[in-house]
């Protein structure tokens, strides 16, 4: 049986071994000290959003990138449905949805109000008609995901915040370019303008911007 | 052009037609039910509102094709004997003035209802909202739908 108290140090951890390690330690502290001190500079055009691990960070590509990104998010085609209250809004000029429906609590409507009450599946047929997608919703008021009024810094570092962002990862953020709600802003029925952009050149920009390291716009 | 079978007011149809078709059209035309109107034909008055599968779409932009096989209700269909508690409070407090708008207002307020047995009137303004009336019948519709959840409460309580 051994006596040895639990409080002594094991009998490898000599006293020259504790030294090293004490000293290999102090070293690290200083060396992630340096780096922390550097990620909050206040000359850059941009500024680090939450850590995220992508592979080739460029910040200059990646705010680039977010530029385009950012003016296909603010069209009526993307915004209109990411509104700064819980009424949608409609048209070219994002005026507040006729009839006020509610979000809900899972962005689908209220009661008798209820999104695909009279958005179909598809597009309506005839100008300025309920446009259509079988998942037609706002975002739930448990992630509101609000685009009117951001910054692109703010919209930005939003994007990637899985807390506000519907608790999305990089490669789930990566895929949401596909997703077919979003997709259908490019079909968006007789009347409405498409985006700024196409929707390739748009997964292009979004991709990149991520990939770089979705850097967000200085403030 | 192959049949579409739709279940309406508890009754299957098998209807001929086009699974473009505005179901409005199906209900009025094919199936003979004249009770749902035509207001606007663009989802914006509610006027053709009806139940599909529990939920109050505007069948003059729902396609057939979207019913085919799922249970839609009218007007017609929402009780046996107009005795909705709907129905009830709507004769009672004498609703409507024209009444065009009123099967489209009453299948919309039986949605609300179930989904909020006592609503405020905030609710009620909400879950109303796409159900426009010409004669500005608005308020004794709200009257109506909080004498409906009376009503409703009424039975529930007696049934405990």
């Amino acid at each position: 049986m051994n006596p040895r108290s639990p409080h002594t140090s094991p009998r490898w951890l000599n006293q020259k071994t504790m030294a090293m390690l004490s000293v290999g330690l102090f070293v690290t502290t200083v060396v992630t000290s340096a780096f922390t001190e550097e990620r909050t500079p206040t000359t850059r055009p941009f500024t680090l959003v939450p850590a995220t691990a992508p592979v080739g960070r460029d910040s200059m590509a990646s705010v680039k990138a977010f530029a385009n990104v950012y003016k296909v998010l603010m069209s009526p085609r993307c915004m209109n449905c990411h509104p700064a209250g819980d009424i949608p809004l409609q048209g070219d000029d994002s005026h507040r949805h006729a009839m006020a429906p509610r979000r809900g609590i899972d962005g689908k409507g209220v009661y008798a109000m209820k999104c695909t009450n009279c958005h179909q599946p598809t597009n309506t047929p005839g100008l300025h008609t309920p446009p259509g997608n079988p998942d037609w919703h706002l975002p739930p008021a448990t992630a509101r995901m609000v685009f009117q009024g951001r910054t692109p810094n703010q919209l930005a570092r939003q994007l990637v915040d899985p807390k506000q962002n519907g608790g999305k990862n990089m490669a789930q953020l990566l895929e949401h370019a596909h997703d077919g709600l979003v997709v259908a802003g490019w079909t968006p029925g007789e009347g409405r303008t498409l985006p700024p952009l196409s929707h390739a050149e748009f997964t292009k920009a979004w991709t990149t911007w991520i990939k770089t390291g979705a850097f967000a716009p200085k403030p | 052009m192959s049949s579409i079978i739709i279940t309406i007011n508890g009754k299957d149809h098998s209807l001929d037609v086009d699974p473009q078709m505005p179901l409005l059209w199906a209900i009025r035309d094919v199936v003979g039910l004249k009770g749902t109107k035509y207001g606007c034909g663009v989802a914006q008055c509610g006027a053709c509102t009806v139940h599909l599968n529990g939920e109050a779409v505007r069948s003059c932009v729902t396609k057939v094709s979207r019913a085919a096989g799922q249970k839609v209700v009218t007007i017609e269909g929402l009780s046996k004997n107009n005795d909705h508690p709907v129905q009830r409070a709507w004769q009672e407090i004498d609703v409507p003035q024209c009444g065009y708008c009123h099967s489209g207002q009453i299948m919309s307020a039986a949605v609300l209802l179930r989904d909020n047995p006592n609503p405020t009137d905030a609710d009620i303004d909400a879950g109303m909202a796409g159900n426009i009336c010409r004669c500005g019948s608005y308020l004794r519709v709200r009257k109506a739908i909080h004498l409906a959840a009376g009503m409703e409460r009424k039975v529930s309580s007696r049934n405990e």
